[in-house]
């Protein structure tokens, strides 16, 4: 199979607005999940609310669209209840890093067999962008209007923190190593955790000075710092800028996870 | 003076003028307009309030109950699953007593997942203690919400309250809107002052265990507190009059209903609807008219009994599913128990649930199937599931 058959055709054309950064990532997740080989009656996709948890209605496999914040909790289930699946979770930074913060840590904590792809656009933007939990400090949304006042979670940190088996950070610009990531991801036993900072031309680049889809792209690729590069900088004693975000892998281990097929 | 303005904003406009200490909302559709609205006028310092961008619906209500209990008058809004996730908290405000204020964009409730409306949300929560008021149009939302804080602040009363009205259909659409001056709305509205609140110099505890010993002298004081409500609304709503020259005495509305032979009654923006639709049937000699509910809690049911007298057949339009029950609908059940004559026939209709439109030809089917004796159904199932 190849990854254009995983998608169910007749939801196509999708409902993303122009420039919006889920189209590729759906892509590199598919194009994942079919270079390991698994099969559609084997793969469940489950999300909760918001724009990245409309991904599983155009997958052609089983799959949950569950309430806001709490995919993980309805994927536990279907997990023990049936470990010889596969489950990926879409998500958001609002979905997972607020209303469902809850049962993203203890999701780590178990270390349960889930790989869970979070696209962390800054900002809710189905409901037309208010601040989220990530949006950046001084960055502009609807909700605070002169920049957000609050610092920001970083998910990969959390994720390591409470244990999660295997952890990574990239963006809508780097679709091959976002794609070998999320590889990586599916093929390790217990939690997996990816995050995809993505471009929302709609409610969060034109509020942010980057007016064309094409800024926020670059924007992405000239402010993402490689985990080895951010050592080393750390090494020196410097430090990152406002802007600038770490990507790459940060962790990959072998804790004891729960849901494992035997 | 009247100004053009989104439902939403009416709404924004007016809680800005009964200025809330503590603001905490969650994004959720349609309620979304309203707290971006507020956060934009904390932001840039119009209203002083503390705007809190809590993450969740749970969190917001949380946090507006502790608010409150330190003695600040707050405000949330929501809509839909997020009301249903404050479900918890909901009951928790009115069994602590606090004169919380919350809008609810009314929207069907999933699965599966609508953001279109009806009003099966707020509908229930409708034994949690608050006090429910539908509004028809953005003028009703607005003035609600000052009669709201005065009602819930009344030391008889000392109960929360939602205000609601159909999301979209009137949080985004634009009316003419009278929105009052702040010296107007503070002669009408006084800053809250709690009668008790949490106080360091002199501690209580909220919210504790109440042994069976004393648990439902608790709830029985709730229900006291809600009979209250009404008598504080009426007053409120009068002296409302007085201040803006709009009259809110009574809890239900009557449309052309004294020499009609047949009466729908219906809550919400669905009412304007109804009334042309009235016109239009008298205008063909039917003798029909309508029962507007303003207050669902507290239910008028003895107004009711009257406004309906003699009137032999009621259609009750009912944007709401009370499952499994055998009228279908929440509302038909009450006022068939407040009508409490059995030669009267009380039918409900369940119509329009997640956000089909309800147009007037709609309204004069019901009268039909009501005429030939067909009620306690769903109205304009689709063909293929018949």
């Amino acid at each position: 199979m190849t990854r254009d058959d995983w998608y169910r055709h007749d939801r196509l054309p999708h409902i993303y607005c122009s420039g919006c950064g889920n189209g590729s990532i759906i892509n590199c997740v598919l194009e994942a999940v079919s270079d390991i080989g698994w099969n559609i009656d084997e793969t469940v996709f489950i999300s909760g609310i918001g724009c990245s948890s409309r991904a599983p209605g155009y997958i052609q496999t089983d799959s949950l669209h569950t309430t806001h914040g709490r995919a993980i909790a309805f994927a536990t289930g279907v997990k023990l209840a049936n470990p010889d699946l596969h489950i990926v979770i879409f998500t958001g930074d609002g979905d997972l890093g607020a209303i469902g913060g809850n049962h993203f840590i203890h999701a780590c904590r178990r270390n349960i067999d889930l790989t869970v792809i979070c696209i962390n656009n800054y900002i809710y933007g189905m409901t037309g962008g208010q601040g989220s939990p990530l949006t950046p400090y001084g960055k502009k949304s609807t909700t605070t209007p002169y920049g957000a006042c609050e610092m920001p979670f970083d998910l990969c940190n959390l994720a390591v923190a409470a244990g999660a088996n295997y952890v990574s950070r990239w963006t809508s610009y780097h679709v091959t190593e976002l794609t070998k990531a999320v590889t990586a991801g599916l093929l390790t036993e217990g939690f997996s955790f990816i995050e995809v900072i993505s471009q929302c031309p709609t409610s969060y680049g034109r509020r942010n000075s980057l007016r064309e889809v094409s800024d926020q792209i670059l924007y992405l690729k000239n402010n993402a710092v490689l985990h080895q590069r951010w050592k080393r900088m750390q090494e020196k004693g410097e430090d990152l800028s406002s802007d600038q975000f770490v990507v790459g892998e940060f962790i990959r281990q072998s804790r004891p996870s729960m849901g494992v097929s035997r | 003076m009247l100004q053009i303005m989104e439902g939403s904003h009416a709404v924004a406009e007016a809680v800005k003028l009964c200025r809330p200490d503590v603001i905490a909302a969650y994004p959720i559709t349609p309620q979304t307009h309203i707290v971006e609205r507020l956060a934009d006028m904390v932001a840039d310092g119009e209203l002083d309030s503390e705007y809190i961008c809590v993450e969740s619906e749970f969190s917001a209500l949380s946090a507006c109950l502790g608010a409150s209990a330190a003695g600040s008058r707050v405000y949330s809004a929501t809509s839909s699953q997020g009301l249903l996730l404050m479900a918890e908290v909901c009951f928790n405000v009115a069994g602590m007593r606090q004169p919380v204020v919350m809008s609810i964009a009314n929207r069907a409730v999933g699965a599966p997942l609508s953001i279109w409306n009806d009003q099966q949300d707020s509908i229930s929560l409708r034994d949690a203690g608050w006090f429910q008021w539908y509004a028809e149009d953005a003028q009703e939302i607005s003035d609600f919400h000052f009669l709201a804080y005065k009602v819930a602040e009344d030391n008889n009363v000392l109960l929360p309250g939602f205000i609601c009205f159909d999301g979209f259909i009137l949080s985004h659409t634009y009316e003419p809107v009278d929105i009052p001056d702040q010296e107007s709305v503070s002669a009408f509205l006084p800053p809250y002052h709690p009668v008790i609140q949490l106080d360091a110099t002199d501690p209580m505890t909220m919210g504790m265990y109440a042994t069976p010993d004393y648990y439902m002298e608790f709830r029985y004081e709730i229900d006291k507190a809600m009979t209250q409500s009404a008598i504080a609304l009426r007053k409120a709503g009068s002296e409302f009059k007085e201040h803006f020259g709009r009259d809110y005495g009574e809890l239900i509305e009557e449309y052309r209903l004294s020499d009609a032979d047949f009466a729908f009654v219906a809550l919400g923006s669905v009412c304007g609807t109804i009334k042309d639709a009235v016109d239009e049937m008298r205008k063909d000699g039917k003798k029909v008219g309508l029962l507007k509910i303003r207050s669902y809690r507290p239910f008028p049911a003895e107004e009711i009994k009257k406004a309906l007298s003699g009137i032999p057949l009621v259609a009750i339009i009912e944007k709401n599913l009370s499952i499994g029950s055998r009228m279908k609908g929440a509302v038909g059940l009450e006022v068939k128990d407040a009508i409490n004559d059995s030669g009267v026939c009380v039918y409900s209709y369940i119509i329009g649930l997640g956000g089909r439109d309800i147009r007037k030809l709609h309204i004069r089917g019901v009268y039909e199937e009501a005429m030939k004796g067909n009620g306690d159904t769903f109205y304009g199932l689709r063909e293929e599931l018949l």
